[in-house]
C-alpha cells in the first residue's frame, strides 16, 4: 500500500494578522503547527503500511518554513516528504489548493502508485473542508470524507471499507481503491516517534517540487486561479452592553418568565 | 544507453537515516538559557543536542516581556535587526499605589530608541523561536516534544559522571560528554542529582500575566510616547494587594501585557489566587483607564524562582551544568530573570567549550563556570540583594503602609488649599510618624539601604 | 445553453481507476488573464448575457426528512432571489422522494429539480455529487446554496471543484449586490476575530455553504405550489465505487461540545455536584449541551470534555447559558463570542456579567428550575416532565 498524506501547516494559537493590502493572512513570525486533524490523517497511514507494506509520503504546500512540519512528519515515521513551494502558489484559494496538491499528486504517481490519499477532515485555519474533496473530484477518486475508522482492506481485490460520522449517527461503506480518505481526531490516537527517528528527522532533506517540476498551468495558481476573493474584512460588532434582567428581590418564576421572554426568539427548534 | 548518476537529493534521501546519534553536549530545554546555551555551542564547534519539552521552542517560555538589549546582544550580536521585538522602551515608571491613587516616578530618554538600545518589550514565545531558528542556523540539532525524565550514569573508579539523559520517548537514551540543565523553575532533574533542594512556598513566586489587545495609536497617546516607542510602568502596593511582590504594564505593538508576582507563600495565606489580584490591579483607578476598550487575547502563568542568593545550587558536578531558573538565578529586586538565564547558558556554554579543548569533563573543569557567574553581574547582583527577599517578606508594611504614607504625603502637597508648604510638611511628619513609630522607619529605612543600596 | 459552457468538467468523479491526473480542462475561454490584485467591487462588469441565472437550495433529505437547514436557506434564498429579480429553486435528490416535492415549494421555492433514482439512496458522495453537477450544467444556476452540514460539505467541495468554481463556507451573512449580481458571502475568519466577506469571480454558480440556524425558518405556505423538472441519473448501478453497507443511528444524539447551538454550563457557584444536575435538567429540556467551568470539572461534577475555557474547548454557540460560573479570563476566552450569553450569578461584581447579554443576580441552584420549567413548557407547549422528544 503506498498512502500519501497531505498536510497544512496552520498558524498556532490566534495570533494571527492579516496583510491590509492584500487581505490574506500573514504567516510571518507566528508560530505554526501541524494542522491538528492531519497528524491523525497521518497516524492511520502508517498504521496500515506497518500491517500492509509500502510507503508514506507527505505533501505540503506552503512557504519553506513548512520544512518544519514535514520533518515531523518525517519523525512520526512517514518514508518520504515533498515540500511544494513556488511564489505562484501564494494567495491559493481552495480550488487553486485542490489543483496544485492534484499536479503533485500526479506527479508522484508517474514514481510510484498510490492507493490512498489521507487527509483531515479540515484544517483548523480556514475550517473550509474543501481541498480534500477538491483533490478527490480533480483526481477522479472516490471520496470517503469524516471517517472514524477503518474497517478493513483487502488490497488484492482492491476494496476497503470504513466508518464515517454522519450528522445522526454513523455509516459504514464499503469502496474501491484507490480513494481519498479526510479522516477526524476519534479516529485514533497519536503515538509518539521513537528519539533516534525524531534526531534524524531533524536532518532530512526535504524534497523541494515547484512549479517548474510540476508544470502547471500558471493561470490556475495563486491568487490569479482563485476564483473566490475576500473583499471586504470587518470586525465583529462589539459585544452590547449587557442587560440586569432581575435581581435576587424577585421571584423565580417570575425571573425565569422575563428571561424566557428574552430567549425564545433565540431558541428555534433544533436541527434534529 | 548511459546509467545516470545518482543526484546529490536521492544520495541524501538515502543516507540521512544512517545519520550517528552522537553529541558532545545536551541541552535540555529551550528557554532563554538553553537557547543562549545550545546556541554558543554550536557556533563554538560543539556537536550539541537541543531537547525541549513543549510543541515548538518557546511554547512553554512565559516572562514579563522585557528583553534587555546588551546581554542579548553579547549573545547575538545586532539582534535588533532581525528578532521578532515589539517595542524599545523608552521610559521606565514606578508607581507606587494605595487604594485609589498613584504616586509616580519615571525615566524617560529618548536615546533608548537608537542603537544599541536600553530594552524592548517582546513576546518571549515569538522571541525564542526565532533564536531557535539562529541556533539550528549555527549547526545544532533541535527536537520539540520530548521531556527529560532521568540521566545516564558512567560509574567510574571512584566517580560518578553525567553521561547523558534518558527521555520519556521509546528508545529514549542518548549519550554526551556534558549536559547543560535549563529547565526552568520547577527543577526537577536539579534535585534528582542532589543539587537543589525542594523549594518552599517562600522560594517560589507566581507570576500571571493577560495580553490586551489594544489599536497603535491608543498605546501611544495613554502612555505619551512617540510612533513605535514603548514605556513599561512598574507597580508597587496596592497591586499586589499589600503582598510582597509587583505588578508591571509593558507597551506590546498593538497589545498591553500586563501581569502581577507575588511570592505563594503569601498568597496562600491571604486565601487569594493570583487572577484575583491581577483583576483588582486592572479595576484600580490609575490602571483601567489605560486598558479601556481593550480585548483580552492570552492568558499566561509562569513561576518565578526567587530564593535568591542563599537558594542556588551548586552549579556544576561531574559531566553536568544548571543555569537559568533552575538555578535560581533571577534577581526579584529588579525584576530581571531572562537575561540572568540567557547570560549564565553563555557562560556555561563558553565553560564547555573550554573543557572540549581540554577534553576533560569532570567537576574541576567544569567549576569554572561557577567562578564566571561570580565575576559576572549575575552572581554579585544576587549576593547583593541576599537579604532582599527575607527583609521585604518580614517586613509587610513596605507594600501596606508606605505606599499610603507616600500618598498622603503627595496629596497634602499637591493640593492646592493656601496651607503654607511649612505648615503641610509638619502635617505630613506628623501624620506619619504616627502610623508607624520615627525609629521603626529610621530602622526600615537603614535596613532597606543596606539590603538594596 | 451556450456553447462556453459545453466543455464541463471531463472526468465526473467516477472515474476512479485513473492513477493519473486527468487533463485539467478549465474554461480556457475563460482563462481570466484579468490582474490579480484585489478589484473594487464597483469595478466589476456584469457579464452580458449571463448564462447563468437563479438561485438554487440544495434540500437535503435523510430517510425522508429534510433537513432544517435547507429550509432556512430556501427563506434567505427567496430574499436574495427577490433581489435579484430571478427565481429560486430547489434541488431534491434521492428515491422515493415525491412526498417531499411539495414541501418546497410551500417553504418558498418557485420550481423543483429533482432526481429519483434507487443509486440516490441513501446519500453517497459519488452518486449526488454527479446528480447536482450534471443539474448544474444543464441549467446554468447563478448561485447554489447548501447547508454545512457533514453531508452538504462533503457534497459541496466535491461539487465546486467539479464546476471549477469558487466556495465560501460557513457563511453567517448572505447578500447580493444588484448591478453586478454577485453574492457577497460573510463568514467568520481566524477564530471569529475577523468578518470576512467573499466574493467569486467569473464563475458560476457562486456557491456557499451556511451552518445551520444562522437564518430562521421562513412561515410554511400551504397554498404554495410549483413545478417539478425531473431529470434522469443514467448511471450504471454496476459501475459505482462506493455502497454504503448500514448506517447506525446514534439513540443519544449527544454532538460535540464545539459544534452545539445551545450550551449550559455551570460552575463552582452551583455549590454541589446534586446542584450541577439541575444544568443538565436545563439542558435537556431545551435541547442543548453541557458545559462545565474548570472548577466544576476539577470537583468532578463534569467530565473533561465538557470543560469550556483556556484549557478546554473554545465554543460559539447561539445560546450559552452560565450558571454559577464567575467567569475567570480562562473561562471567557473559551465562550466570549457566544451569540447570548446570559449569565447567573449571586455576586453582582463577577466577571462574567462584563460578557453577558443577560445578566441575573441571583442564586443558580434556585433559579435553574425555574427556568427550565418556563423554557421547556414555552419550547414544547406542554409543561416539561411530559418527556416530549425534540
Amino acid at each position: 500500500m503506498n498512502i500519501a498524506v497531505c498536510l497544512k501547516q496552520v498558524p498556532d494559537t490566534s495570533e494571527v494578522r492579516i496583510n491590509p493590502k492584500t487581505n490574506t493572512l500573514m504567516r510571518e513570525g507566528i508560530p505554526s503547527i501541524i494542522n491538528p486533524y492531519d497528524v491523525h490523517a497521518l497516524e492511520e497511514a502508517l498504521t496500515i503500511r506497518d500491517r500492509l507494506g509500502g510507503r508514506v509520503t507527505v505533501l505540503t504546500m506552503g512557504p519553506p518554513q513548512a520544512t518544519d512540519s514535514l520533518r515531523k512528519a518525517i519523525s512520526y515515521g512517514a518514508d518520504h516528504a515533498i515540500l511544494l513551494t513556488d511564489r505562484a502558489f501564494a494567495g491559493s484559494d481552495t480550488l487553486a489548493t485542490s489543483y496544485i496538491l492534484a499536479g503533485a499528486l500526479g506527479r508522484l504517481m508517474d514514481r510510484e502508485p498510490l492507493d490512498l490519499i489521507f487527509c483531515g477532515k479540515q484544517a483548523i485555519d480556514g475550517d473550509t473542508a474543501q481541498v480534500g474533496p477538491g483533490i478527490a473530484s480533480r483526481l477522479g477518486w472516490p471520496l470517503l470524507t469524516y471517517v472514524t475508522k477503518i474497517d478493513g482492506i483487502d488490497p488484492t481485490n482492491q476494496v476497503f471499507q470504513v466508518q464515517r460520522k454522519i450528522e445522526v449517527g454513523r455509516e459504514v461503506v464499503r469502496c474501491r481503491l484507490p480513494a481519498l480518505v479526510t479522516v477526524v481526531k476519534e479516529i485514533n490516537e497519536i503515538r509518539y516517534a521513537p528519539l533516534p527517528d525524531l534526531i534524524r528527522a531533524a536532518h532530512y532533506p526535504v524534497e523541494v517540487w515547484t512549479n517548474a517540476d510540476l508544470g502547471l498551468d500558471a493561470s490556475q495558481l495563486g491568487l490569479k486561479g482563485s476564483p473566490t476573493w475576500v473583499n471586504k474584512i470587518s470586525t465583529p460588532p462589539m459585544r452590547e452592553k449587557g442587560e440586569v434582567l432581575a435581581g435576587s428581590d424577585v421571584a423565580p418564576a417570575e425571573t425565569a418568565r422575563i428571561l424566557a421572554d428574552k430567549l425564545i426568539p433565540h431558541i428555534v427548534v433544533p436541527n434534529r | 544507453m548511459t546509467v545516470q548518476e545518482p543526484t546529490q537529493q536521492q544520495l541524501n534521501q538515502e543516507r540521512w537515516r544512517d545519520v550517528p546519534l552522537e553529541f558532545e553536549a545536551i541541552v535540555v530545554g529551550a528557554g532563554p538559557a538553553g537557547l543562549a546555551a545550545a546556541y554558543t555551542l554550536a557556533k563554538g564547534g560543539v556537536k550539541t543536542l537541543l531537547i525541549e519539552r513543549g510543541d515548538f521552542p518557546g511554547s512553554k517560555n512565559v516572562m514579563g516581556g522585557i528583553l534587555y538589549s546588551y546581554p542579548t546582544h553579547q549573545i547575538i550580536p545586532d539582534f535588533w535587526k532581525e528578532a521578532p521585538l515589539e517595542r524599545p522602551i523608552v521610559e521606565q515608571r514606578a508607581w507606587l499605589l494605595a487604594e485609589e491613587s498613584v504616586v509616580s516616578i519615571g525615566f524617560k530618554d529618548p536615546g533608548f530608541y537608537e542603537e544599541p538600545y536600553n530594552n524592548f518589550s517582546v513576546f518571549r514565545s515569538r522571541f525564542d523561536r526565532w533564536m531557535a531558528n539562529k541556533v539550528v542556523e549555527a549547526g545544532a540539532t533541535l527536537i520539540t516534544e520530548t521531556v527529560v525524565t532521568d540521566f545516564l550514569f558512567d560509574e567510574r573508579a571512584d566517580r560518578r559522571r553525567v553521561a547523558g539523559v534518558v527521555t520519556n520517548r521509546e528508545q529514549g537514551e542518548i549519550r554526551a560528554q556534558v549536559v547543560l540543565i535549563c529547565e526552568g523553575a520547577n527543577s526537577i532533574l536539579t534535585q534528582r542529582l542532589g543539587l537543589q533542594e525542594d523549594l518552599s512556598p517562600g522560594d517560589l513566586a507566581v507570576g500571571v500575566k493577560e495580553v490586551i489587545a489594544l489599536p497603535k495609536g491608543a498605546i501611544e497617546d495613554r502612555f505619551n510616547v512617540e510612533k513605535g516607542q514603548g514605556a513599561t510602568i512598574e507597580l508597587i502596593g496596592e497591586s499586589t494587594q499589600g503582598m510582597f511582590g509587583m505588578g508591571w504594564i509593558y507597551t506590546n505593538k498593538d497589545t498591553l501585557s500586563i501581569g502581577v508576582g507575588v511570592m505563594i507563600n503569601q498568597l496562600s495565606r491571604s486565601g487569594m489566587n493570583p487572577n484575583t489580584v491581577l483583576e483588582k490591579m486592572k479595576q484600580h483607578p490609575a490602571v483601567r483607564p489605560l486598558l479601556a476598550g481593550g480585548e483580552t487575547k492570552e492568558y499566561l502563568a509562569k513561576i518565578i524562582p526567587e530564593g535568591g542568593y542563599h537558594q542556588v545550587p551548586k552549579l556544576y558536578a561531574h559531566g553536568v551544568l544548571i543555569c537559568g531558573d533552575a538555578a535560581m538565578l533571577v534577581n526579584g529586586v529588579h525584576r530581571e530573570g531572562s537575561n540572568l538565564a540567557m547570560t549564565s547558558g553563555k557562560l556555561a556554554a563558553e565553560t564547555v567549550i573550554e573543557a572540549k579543548k581540554k577534553g576533560d569533563f569532570s567537576s574541576v573543569t567544569l567549576k569554572a563556570y561557577h567562578d564566571r557567574l561570580q565575576d559576572s553581574f549575575i552572581l554579585k547582583d544576587l549576593k547583593k540583594y541576599e537579604n532582599a527577599s527575607a527583609l521585604l517578606q518580614s517586613n509587610p508594611h513596605f507594600f501596606t503602609l508606605y505606599p499610603k504614607l507616600a500618598r498622603y504625603s503627595a496629596r497634602e502637597l499637591f493640593t492646592v488649599d493656601n496651607v503654607p508648604k511649612k505648615d503641610k510638611q509638619k502635617k505630613i511628619w506628623h501624620e506619619v510618624t504616627s502610623r508607624r513609630g520615627i525609629w521603626n522607619i529610621a530602622g526600615d529605612m537603614y535596613r532597606l539601604w543596606r539590603t538594596l543600596g | 445553453m451556450t456553447a462556453k459552457k459545453k466543455k464541463s468538467p471531463k472526468a465526473p468523479p467516477s472515474a476512479f481507476t485513473e492513477k493519473t491526473v486527468p487533463p485539467i480542462t478549465d474554461n480556457p475561454e475563460r482563462s481570466d488573464t484579468k490582474a490579480h490584485e484585489q478589484i473594487p467591487l464597483e469595478s466589476i462588469e456584469a457579464p452580458k448575457n449571463l448564462p447563468a441565472h437563479g438561485i438554487w437550495v440544495y434540500i437535503e433529505q435523510l430517510q425522508g426528512e429534510v433537513a432544517p437547514v435547507s429550509w432556512e436557506l430556501m427563506g434567505v434564498g427567496r430574499q436574495l432571489a427577490d433581489k435579484l429579480n430571478c427565481p429560486l429553486s430547489g434541488v431534491l435528490l434521492g428515491h422515493d422522494i415525491q412526498p417531499l416535492t411539495e414541501l418546497a415549494f410551500q417553504y418558498g421555492a418557485d420550481t423543483l429539480y429533482a432526481i429519483d433514482d434507487p443509486m440516490l439512496k441513501p446519500y453517497t458522495n459519488e452518486c449526488h455529487s454527479i446528480a447536482l453537477v450534471q443539474l448544474c450544467q444543464a441549467h446554468h444556476p447563478e448561485i447554489l446554496l447548501i447547508g454545512a452540514t457533514t453531508t452538504g460539505r462533503d457534497l459541496s467541495g466535491s461539487v465546486a471543484t467539479a464546476l471549477r468554481t469558487g466556495l465560501t463556507a460557513d457563511c453567517t451573512q448572505l447578500d447580493v449586490d444588484v448591478d453586478n449580481r454577485k453574492l457577497l458571502q460573510t463568514r467568520p475568519a481566524f477564530g471569529g476575530n475577523i468578518l470576512a466577506t467573499i466574493l467569486c469571480r467569473d464563475r458560476w454558480p457562486q456557491m456557499a455553504t451556511v451552518r445551520p440556524r444562522v437564518f430562521s425558518k421562513p412561515e410554511k405556505q400551504p397554498e404554495r405550489s410549483g413545478a417539478v423538472v425531473w431529470s434522469d441519473l443514467g448511471l450504471d448501478p454496476s459501475k459505482t465505487v462506493m455502497e454504503v453497507v448500514e448506517r447506525i443511528l446514534d439513540e443519544r444524539t449527544e454532538g460535540y461540545l464545539d459544534e452545539a447551538d445551545i450550551i449550559v454550563a455551570g460552575g463552582r457557584g452551583l455549590g454541589s455536584k446534586d446542584n450541577f444536575k439541575l444544568v443538565e435538567k436545563l439542558a435537556q429540556a431545551i435541547g442543548g449541551m453541557i458545559g462545565a467551568s474548570r472548577p466544576a470539572v476539577e470537583s468532578g461534577w463534569a467530565p473533561y470534555s465538557h470543560q469550556v475555557g483556556q484549557t478546554g474547548l473554545t465554543v460559539r454557540p447561539k445560546l450559552y447559558i452560565a450558571a454559577g460560573i464567575s467567569g475567570a479570563i480562562q473561562h471567557l476566552v473559551g465562550m466570549q463570542n457566544s451569540d447570548v450569553i446570559v449569565a447567573i450569578n449571586k455576586d453582582p461584581d463577577a466577571p462574567i456579567f462584563r460578557v453577558a447579554t443577560y445578566g441575573i443576580v441571583g442564586d443558580a441552584a434556585t433559579l435553574l428550575p425555574a427556568i427550565t420549567q418556563e423554557l421547556g413548557a414555552r419550547m414544547h407547549g406542554a409543561p416539561l416532565g411530559t418527556e416530549r422528544q425534540l
